[in-house]
């Protein structure tokens, strides 16, 4: 073997090792989940890092209890409604910021900037009266309004830079074969920019199906909650125990949506995020 | 089809005049070509008739109605764009039908009239393909279809072969005239390429900084250029200009010593032009002869390019550095180094004024 060889030899090794490093880092946590939620809770606190046998009474713990079908179906419509109201918006807005020239258009652009910037916590309490006002409180319809305007800015802001690369042309082309606004929008822009409305559509459904604070601050009663809240306030036999078993049950049922959304999307996603950076 | 009438249209960006009192007289069934450099306007021209920018100032007629303030799908025109601007997500069939159905035309309707567009622009085959699948002369012809779909008075096209590879454009420039001729339809085509404006018009409109600089037929264009803007911009290999001078003015024609030539009997008129007026003198690189050297008329052959039906030779005069280009038929017995004369034929020369304004034609030696 040559010094060159040997070098080489190294290289790759090395890389190879820095792959399984970064996996290990990455998935370890959620593969010892989806393990922990498989054991009966008498093996609990042996460490195991294979599992002998299957156990399912977790996942049958957490389904037979109607507070937490109720949360997943909370979770589903919170999300999804702010998904779809998101884009809508996302789009008509991004029609007149990225196709109308009006006096004060990258002013307006900042300013949604801006107001991407704020902390969650920084709003909260005004949030939290803005909803009660509305009567809101303790109804999925105020988080959905509160993630709304979470997730809008970002949504503009990634809708709007698509839309300014789509030719003028075309749209034009659309004007002279008698479309309105509305009609180029729905007909014309939106099935070239499936790309990007999948990545920030998943986004904002990755934002609003994870999010905490305002789901624990906005909701009170159990048929109200959504999963992460949920999942948080699963209590034990008694007050010293945490019941890691369901905890993780519940964590691993919540989180599989998200990663089949993430691989089905994937090809899209990345094109949406890179359509950017090279003319198609 | 449908006649256009221009009346002193105006268009401003900001505080920048792009067009200027743009008067201008399009018959019905007429071919007429918008030529000039590039950012002269001419896109902005077409836009403002297709009703794609506003009006700054005048009144634009198609047909008896003034359209004005109409938005662009009353005008009854169609538009082919540069890029072709086919929707991409949509088949040859569906871009061509999306102006019928958004003019809620019937079902039945709708294919017939795409169905024989298609069969017009030989695209039959092609209907169920997106255009991804096509080559450049087939999006080419599908943008046209779908500008013709509709049935518009007026068909209005920007550039429509820039993007096309040169034998292609041949091509397309001929099947272009041969559609017109065919279907008879008002067009109106902008290009920048003189030899597309040529073949194609039945009347072109030279446009220079937003304003017209002549209107006529290629002929004409060709043979009497009011100015010098035009003379340089018709006909290729360009026109020559040398500096001249007055000498002599009568009723039939003036003299004029242009540099390195010598003296000229001309047949235009001196109009306002005395003795020592300083002219340009224009002629065509095939209405100038060679001829041994002879005394001050004397220019250096510098190159000679032999294109197989025709030669270009380029001289050079002894003081000064224009390239002058002498256009003949093949063969040619002149060589690179030699030294010639030059001998315009007086009645294909053109005279210009200081301001680029040419000299008219004395009416008895009015040329065909
Ligand atoms: N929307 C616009 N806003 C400002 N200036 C414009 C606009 N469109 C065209 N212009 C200007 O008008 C001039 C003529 O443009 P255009 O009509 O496209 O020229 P051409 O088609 O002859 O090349 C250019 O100087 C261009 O910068
Ligand atoms: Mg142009």
């Amino acid at each position: 073997m040559t010094a060159r060889e040997f070098k080489k030899l190294t290289l790759r090794l090395g890389f190879w090792l820095l792959i399984v490093l970064v996996l290990i880092y990455a998935i370890f946590p959620f593969y010892y989940a989806v393990i922990t939620s498989l054991k009966p809770s008498s093996e609990l606190f042996t460490v195991n890092f294979w599992l002998d046998s299957l156990d399912f009474s977790n996942y049958v713990a957490i389904f037979s209890q109607g507070s937490f079908v109720r949360a997943i179906f909370n979770s589903i419509l919170v999300s999804f409604s702010v998904v779809a109201i998101a884009l809508l918006l996302g789009i008509t807005a991004s029609y007149a910021l990225g196709r109308v020239r009006f006096r004060g258009r990258t002013t307006v652009m900042l300013v949604i900037l801006g107001v991407s910037m704020f902390p969650q916590v920084a709003v909260l309490s005004g949030l939290f009266e803005v909803i009660r006002g509305l009567g809101l409180y303790n109804n999925p319809a105020g988080l959905i309004l509160s993630y709304t305007i979470f997730t809008l800015p970002f949504t503009v802001w990634v809708l709007t830079t698509f839309m300014k690369q789509l030719p003028q042309e075309l749209e034009e082309a659309a004007i002279m074969d008698g479309a309105t606004p509305w009609v180029t929008i729905t007909r014309v822009f939106l099935p070239l920019m499936w790309p990007a409305m999948a990545t920030t559509g998943l986004l904002a459904f990755i934002a609003a199906w994870n999010e905490f604070l305002f789901a624990l601050t906005f909701t009170l009663s159990d048929s109200q909650r959504t999963v992460p809240v949920a999942i948080a306030l699963i209590s034990g036999g008694s007050q010293h125990e945490l019941p890691w078993g369901p905890i993780m049950a519940a964590s691993v049922t919540v989180t599989v949506p998200l990663v089949v959304l993430v691989m089905i999307f994937q090809k899209r996603i990345v094109s949406g995020l890179t359509a950017g950076a090279v003319k198609g | 089809m449908a006649s256009v009438k221009l009346d002193k249209l105006n268009k401003v960006f900001g505080h920048d005049r792009i067009i200027t009192d743009v008067d201008l007289d399009i018959g019905s069934g007429e071919f007429v070509v918008f030529v000039g450099p590039s950012g002269c306007g001419k896109s902005t021209l077409l836009r403002l008739i297709a009703g794609l920018e506003s009006i700054t100032d005048g009144e634009l007629r198609i047909g008896e109605q003034v359209v004005n303030d109409l938005p662009p799908r009353e005008r009854g025109v169609g538009m082919v764009f540069q890029s072709y601007a086919l929707y991409p997500h949509m088949t040859v069939y569906e871009n061509m039908a999306f102006g019928l159905k958004l003019a809620k035309t019937a079902n039945e309707t709708i294919e017939e009239r795409v169905m024989a567009t298609a069969r017009i622009l030989q695209l039959e085959e092609l209907l169920h393909r997106k255009p991804k699948e096509l080559s450049g002369g087939q999006r080419q012809r599908v943008a046209m279809g779908r500008a013709m779909a509709r049935e518009p008075r007026i068909l209005l096209f920007d550039e429509p072969l820039s993007n096309l590879d040169a034998s292609l454009r041949v091509q397309m420039r001929n099947e272009i005239a041969r559609l017109h001729q065919r279907l008879g339809s008002t067009v109106i085509y902008v290009t920048h390429d003189q030899v597309e404006a040529m073949t194609l018009a039945d009347k072109i409109v030279v446009l220079n900084a937003g304003q017209v600089e002549q209107v006529g037929t290629p002929q004409e264009l060709y043979q009497r250029p009011l100015t010098r803007f035009v003379a340089g911009f018709i006909g290729s290999p360009t026109m020559n200009f040398l500096p001249a001078e007055m000498v002599a003015g009568t009723a039939e024609g003036c003299h004029v010593r242009a540099s390195g030539i010598g003296e000229l009997a001309l047949p235009q008129e001196p109009g306002r032009h005395d003795t020592g007026d300083a002219l340009t003198l224009g002629v065509r690189p095939e209405h100038l002869s060679l001829a041994p050297a002879s005394g001050d008329n004397s220019f250096e052959i510098v190159n000679v390019e032999y294109l197989g039906n025709e030669v270009y030779v380029y001289l050079e005069p002894k003081d000064g550095d224009t390239l002058l280009i002498h256009r003949s038929e093949a063969p040619s017995r002149w060589q690179t180094g030699e030294r010639v004369a030059l001998v315009p034929d007086p009645e294909h020369v053109h005279l210009f004024d200081g301001r680029g304004r040419a000299l008219a034609v004395a009416s008895a030696h009015a040329v065909a």
